[in-house]
């Protein structure tokens, strides 16, 4: 058995002994860098009424693995992200084009793409290797990673900083964003592109069945209790570390997966902050 | 906003030959206006004339063919026209987290909104919500505003860049019979003192009467008649379109 240092045998009685294992610290880390990505992009997806396009690109995710292995593709990832890139600009053509059915539309496209993902993936039995991919490992990720997953967070920032009041003004009505001089068309397919980036570069750690709660929750639990943007941006983030960090404790401590744990405290929250939000009305 | 004694009475819009085509259909054909600073413009016909679809156009919300000129001919310099916009409505759920400060500020400022009010823009903000009674509301859910009082925060949004041009679709649902006569009153008091000029889509006959200084009777895409109340009230085309007994109102 090994020795443990000073360090760790503090840790050890302070609760925090799970920090001693090296992959729970890079899962730690990448948990401060998603959970404030996801709660930001959320209320964003959220204010756009966008949870069923976020959901559809998610899924296309198996479609774009399944494209890479057929094309013989060293990593399939990038294939899956030019993917889900090409998807997304289509699902955003098709809302534009066809208010009033849009959500059948998409529904169509993303069953669709995840049966054809599924046809090649479980071809000659092999679906296992890539079953991994249906809940995602936080605990897998790698320092590189870590770098990539906060580039990512810095352009979300970026994004939100400078178009955050634009993607509003569009929300509440196209028009008269318009007569604002707002590139309406131009920031809907980069919000398009950059939520199919960032739920295809995460969706290794998160999973496809549970990304999109990830990215609904926070924003939707916010929205039972906050009264402005500043409210609602807030605590957004703020439900989506503590869910993040709370979840990959327990997880830690009940020996069950990560990501399923963090949407379980993430629901949580939503059905305390809707009977508090009941409460307050 | 800058108040005015009068309007200036030196520019104009002119809209000439215009022609808007969804697909196959052709939704509408050759619409002539010209419309001066100072005067309330209404437009008014049956549901699916090209109301809506001929105000988006001039919004640039829609493609169309045609000419949409502004022409100051104060300095002789054609400078690039402001247009105001009042939507009838705006898409907003239930407990939306959007305060009045929030929307406006969107549409005015770059500064983002999530991270911090702005003492400046709340400022501006306040100033133009003031000239419609209407600086209470600045922290009020817009989800939880009447009818009326949406009408009265988005005319202080329309009219804080000092528009050449205020577009409005008049609201039908969520404002009383008190309110409509103060929405016209209130726009008839932007015309008489400001330098613009206001083009209406109206749903009211006897408010139009009373208020504009033009109708104009949109019908199957085309303008059927222009002119004062009176004449188009009174012609066989307005007959046509509203039957016999639409033209006794006013």
């Amino acid at each position: 058995m090994r020795q443990f240092s000073e360090r760790e045998v503090e840790l050890l009685g302070s609760g925090w002994e799970w920090l001693q294992f090296d992959f729970m610290r890079l899962a730690f880390l990448a948990i401060l860098l998603i959970t404030p990505l996801f709660g930001i992009l959320g209320t964003m997806i959220v204010g756009r009424k966008m949870a069923f396009f976020s959901d559809a690109l998610g899924h296309s995710a198996l479609t774009g693995i399944a494209l890479g292995v057929v094309l013989g593709a060293a990593d399939p990832s990038l294939a899956m992200i030019l993917f889900a890139i090409g998807f997304a600009l289509l699902l955003n053509r098709i809302s534009s084009k066809n208010a009033s059915s849009t959500d059948t539309v998409i529904s169509v496209f993303s069953s669709c793409s995840i049966a054809v993902g599924l046809a090649i993936l479980s071809k000659g039995g092999n679906f296992s290797k890539y079953s991994g991919l249906l809940v995602g490992d936080i605990l897998s990720v790698t320092p590189r990673e870590l770098v990539y997953l906060a580039v990512i967070l810095a352009v979300t920032l970026l994004f939100w900083i400078c178009c955050g009041n634009w993607l509003e003004a569009l929300s509440l009505h196209r028009a008269l964003a318009k007569s604002r001089r707002i590139p309406v068309t131009a920031l809907e397919y980069v919000f398009a592109v950059l939520v199919a980036l960032i739920v295809m570069l995460s969706i290794k750690w998160v999973g496809i069945l549970i990304i999109n709660a990830l990215l609904i929750l926070p924003a939707a639990s916010s929205r039972n209790i906050s009264q402005n943007l500043r409210e609602y941006h807030f605590f957004s983030l703020v439900f989506a570390l503590f869910s993040g960090i709370l979840g990959l404790i327990i997880s830690y401590y009940t020996n069950v997966a990560t990501g399923p744990m963090i949407v379980i405290v993430a629901s949580l929250i939503y059905f305390a902050t809707y009977l508090y939000g009941k409460k307050i009305a | 906003m800058r108040k005015i004694i009068g309007p200036c009475g030196l520019h104009c819009i002119k809209v000439q030959h215009l022609g808007v085509r969804i697909g196959q259909q052709e939704i509408l054909k050759d619409i002539n206006l010209h419309i001066h600073c100072g005067s309330l413009n209404a437009i008014v016909g049956p549901n699916g004339a090209g109301k809506s679809t001929l105000i988006r156009a001039i919004l640039g919300d829609l493609p169309h063919s045609g000419v949409i000129e502004f022409r100051d001919t104060g300095n002789g310099r054609l400078t690039r026209m402001r247009v105001g916009y009042v939507p009838q409505s705006l898409n907003i759920d239930k407990d939306t987290p959007v305060s009045v400060y929030d929307m406006i500020a969107c549409y005015q400022s770059r500064f983002p909104v999530f991270l911090k009010k702005s003492r400046r823009v709340r400022e501006r903000i306040l100033e133009a919500l003031r000239s419609f009674e209407a600086e209470e509301l600045l922290d009020k859910q817009v989800c939880n505003l009447s009818g009326g009082e949406l009408q009265r925060v988005l005319l202080s949004m329309a009219i804080m860049d000092e528009p050449h041009l205020l577009l409005l679709d008049e609201p039908v649902s969520g404002i009383d019979q008190k309110g409509m006569g103060l929405f016209y009153r209130t726009i008839y008091h932007l015309k008489e003192n400001y330098d613009l000029a206001v083009v209406l889509i109206s749903h009211d006959l006897d408010y139009v009467a009373r208020y504009a200084d033009k109708v104009i009777l949109l019908s199957e895409g085309t303008i059927q008649k222009q002119g004062l109340a009176k004449e188009v009230y009174g012609s066989p085309e307005f007959a046509a379109v509203f039957g016999e007994g639409g033209g006794a109102v006013g």
